[in-house]
C-alpha cells in the first residue's frame, strides 16, 4: 500500500546497506532528489542498477555509495564521458567499483523479465558481441522449438526501485506518460518500490484509459518532490536543463571542484531546492 | 562549388542521401542524428526515424542532446517503452536501417565504443554500447559515420562492441547473423563500402577536392581504393542550408534558458 511520507522518510525506510538498487529513467523522469537523498543518508555498499548511468549515479559513485554498477551505456547523454564513473573505474577513487556490462536490450529484457516473475530473459542477441567474453551472466539457451541459438541474461530483481512520475492521486496510483523507459518494469521487478511525484491530484478521472499506471497496491512511497527529476524532465511540467549536463562535463572533470559541488549542491541542501531549479526553465 | 563547406558538413550530407523516404531508420546520437534529420528535411519527408528511448515517427525541430529530449516524444507518432522498442521493433525485424556512430572502427566495419586498452583494466573507459550490439545484428542494414583518423580507423580494434563483418568473408552467417551488416561507410573524407566478397571497405568515392593521400594518412589500415573510384558531388545549396538552420537552431535551444 502506497504512504504518503517525507522524502528522508521513504528512502530511511526502503533503501538499506548493501541493497541492490534502480534509480531508473530512460533520459526523461530521472529520480535525481530521490538520488540526492540517498547520497545525504550516507548509503553504502549499494548495487546500482539502471540501463544509463548518467550524472546521478556518477554523483553517487562519486560520493562512494556503489560498490558494483550494472549497466548498458555510461555516458552523459549527447556530451560525452561519465568522470567520476571513469575515474572510480581507472583509479579506484573514491573506492574501486566492479561493473558488470550488458547491451539496452539485455537490461530491458532483464527488467521484464523480473516484473514478469521469472528467472531470466531471452532474447536474440550479443551475436558477435565482446561482452558475453567479459561478463560471466550472459549465457546462450538453445530454443527446444527451432533449434535457435538465443542470449539469456538473469532477470533483475532489485531490493528496491526509485521511480519518479507526474503525478499520484490521494489514493496513490501513479501516472507515467512521455518517454516511459523502463520505469514500469523496474517498478514492478523491485521488492519495494518509491516513487516520486511532480504533484497529488484527487482522481484521475478523465485519463485515456491506457495511459502507464501503477496501482497503489504496488507502490510503497509516494512523495511529492515537484522539480525532483531536474537537470532530467518531466514532461508537461519542465523541459530538460541541457545547459546543466553540459555544466557537469566540467564540474566532474576535477575531484575538488566535485566534491565542493556535491557539499553546496546535494549535502547542504534538502529536497524543496528542486521546485526552484526547474521554475526559469522555459 | 557553389559555397564553401567543411568536411563534416560534407560528410553528414553524404550520410544524409543514402537514406531513403520509405527507410525506417534507427538514429544514434551525434553525426547519425543530424544525417537523418537532414534526409528528412531534404528528400525523404516521410521516413521514420526511431530513437531508442521508444520514439517511433520522429520529426524533432531540433537535435536532441540526449536520445530522450522531451521533443522527440512530442513529435512522434508514438512513444512505446524501452523494453518494447528493444523486443518487437528492433529484434522483430522492423528496422531497415541502423545508423552508428564508432570510436574506433576496423575494415570490416565493427565498431568499438566500449574501451581503449584492456577491457580489465581500460586506457579509457568508453560509455559503451547501448543499443549497438544488437542493433548491428537486427537492422536490415547498418551504415555507419565517423571523421576519419589513424586512432579512429584501426587496423584491429580494443573491444568488439557491435559485430560487423568479423573477419571478413561469410563470418555473419556464420555466426547464425541474417541481416547484411554494415553497408556503407561515411566518412568526412569519402564513401566506402564492403567488397562484395572479402567485405573488407573499399573507397568508392572521394569527397570534393580530397586526394588518395589523405585517405590513407587517416587511416590506421592500408586503404583500398575502388577501380572506378567517384567524386561525391558537392553539397547542394539546399542541402547545406537545411543542415546549418538545423545545427543553428540546435545550438540556440541547448544553449539553456535558466538555472
Amino acid at each position: 500500500m502506497a504512504k504518503f511520507q517525507s522524502l528522508a522518510d521513504a528512502v530511511a525506510e526502503n533503501l538499506f546497506d548493501g541493497d541492490t538498487v534502480a534509480f531508473e529513467g530512460f533520459t526523461h523522469l530521472i529520480p535525481h532528489a530521490a538520488g540526492h537523498e540517498a547520497i545525504r543518508q550516507g548509503k553504502r555498499d549499494l548495487t546500482l542498477i539502471r540501463m544509463t548511468p548518467d550524472i546521478l549515479y556518477d554523483q553517487m559513485i562519486g560520493m562512494g555509495l556503489a560498490k558494483k554498477v550494472i549497466f548498458s551505456y555510461a555516458g552523459n547523454p549527447g556530451v560525452g564521458l561519465l568522470r567520476r564513473m571513469r575515474d572510480a573505474i581507472e583509479n579506484g577513487w573514491p573506492r574501486p567499483i566492479e561493473t558488470v556490462e550488458h547491451s539496452h536490450a539485455a537490461m530491458a529484457n532483464a527488467y521484464e523479465a523480473g516484473a514478469a516473475g521469472l528467472p531470466c530473459a531471452i532474447f536474440r542477441g550479443y551475436k558477435g558481441a565482446g561482452l558475453p567474453a567479459v561478463n560471466p551472466a550472459i549465457k546462450s539457451v538453445t530454443c527446444p522449438f527451432t533449434g535457435e541459438e538465443l542470449a539469456a541474461v538473469p532477470a533483475h530483481r532489485p531490493d528496491a526501485a526509485f521511480i519518479h512520475a507526474q503525478k499520484a492521486n490521494e489514493r496513490g496510483d501513479v501516472l507515467v506518460e512521455g518517454i516511459i523507459g523502463v520505469q514500469k518494469e523496474a517498478a514492478l521487478a523491485a521488492k519495494r518500490v518509491v516513487v516520486t511525484v511532480e504533484e497529488i491530484v484527487g482522481d484521475f478521472k478523465g485519463l485515456h484509459p491506457n495511459l502507464c499506471i501503477l496501482p497503489h497496491w504496488t507502490v510503497n512511497a509516494i512523495v511529492k518532490v515537484p522539480g525532483g527529476a531536474h537537470p532530467s524532465y518531466t514532461h508537461g511540467y519542465y523541459p530538460r536543463d541541457n545547459a546543466a549536463y553540459l555544466e557537469w562535463d566540467k564540474i566532474s572533470a576535477d575531484r575538488e571542484t566535485f566534491s565542493a559541488w556535491m557539499k553546496q549542491h546535494v549535502l547542504g541542501v534538502g529536497p524543496d531546492v528542486f521546485a526552484e531549479r526547474v521554475r526559469n526553465l522555459a | 562549388m557553389s559555397q564553401a563547406f567543411t568536411p563534416t558538413e560534407m560528410m553528414t550530407i553524404a550520410a544524409a542521401r543514402a537514406l531513403k523516404n520509405d527507410d525506417v531508420c534507427f538514429v544514434g546520437i551525434g553525426a547519425p542524428s543530424a544525417a537523418c534529420n537532414v534526409a528528412r528535411l531534404t528528400h525523404a519527408p516521410d521516413i521514420t526515424l526511431i530513437y531508442e528511448s521508444g520514439t517511433i515517427g520522429t520529426a524533432p525541430d531540433v537535435l536532441p542532446l540526449s536520445i530522450g529530449d522531451g521533443e522527440l516524444c512530442e513529435t512522434a507518432v508514438t512513444t512505446v517503452s524501452v523494453p518494447e522498442m528493444f523486443r518487437y521493433w528492433l529484434q522483430g525485424g522492423r528496422v531497415s536501417i541502423g545508423f552508428l556512430g564508432a570510436a574506433q572502427l576496423d575494415r570490416f566495419g565493427n565498431i568499438n565504443t566500449t574501451v581503449i586498452g584492456p577491457y580489465a583494466k581500460p586506457k579509457v573507459r568508453l560509455p559503451g554500447g547501448g543499443g549497438a550490439p544488437e542493433i548491428a545484428t537486427s537492422c536490415k542494414e547498418i551504415f555507419i559515420t565517423l571523421k576519419q583518423a589513424p586512432r579512429a580507423m584501426v587496423e584491429k580494434i580494443d573491444f568488439y562492441t557491435s559485430f560487423g563483418h568479423g573477419d571478413g568473408y561469410d563470418h555473419r552467417r556464420r555466426l547464425g547473423i541474417t541481416t547484411a551488416g554494415p553497408t556503407l561507410l561515411i566518412t568526412d573524407l569519402a564513401l566506402w563500402k564492403p567488397d562484395p566478397e572479402t567485405k573488407e571497405f573499399v573507397v568508392v568515392s572521394l569527397h570534393p577536392g580530397v586526394t588518395r593521400r589523405e585517405i590513407e594518412e587517416t587511416c590506421g589500415w592500408k586503404p583500398r581504393f575502388a577501380e572506378a573510384l567517384a567524386e561525391t558531388p558537392p553539397p547542394t545549396e539546399l542541402e547545406l542550408g537545411t543542415l546549418r538552420d538545423l545545427q543553428e537552431r540546435t545550438r540556440k535551444a541547448h544553449a539553456g534558458k535558466g538555472k
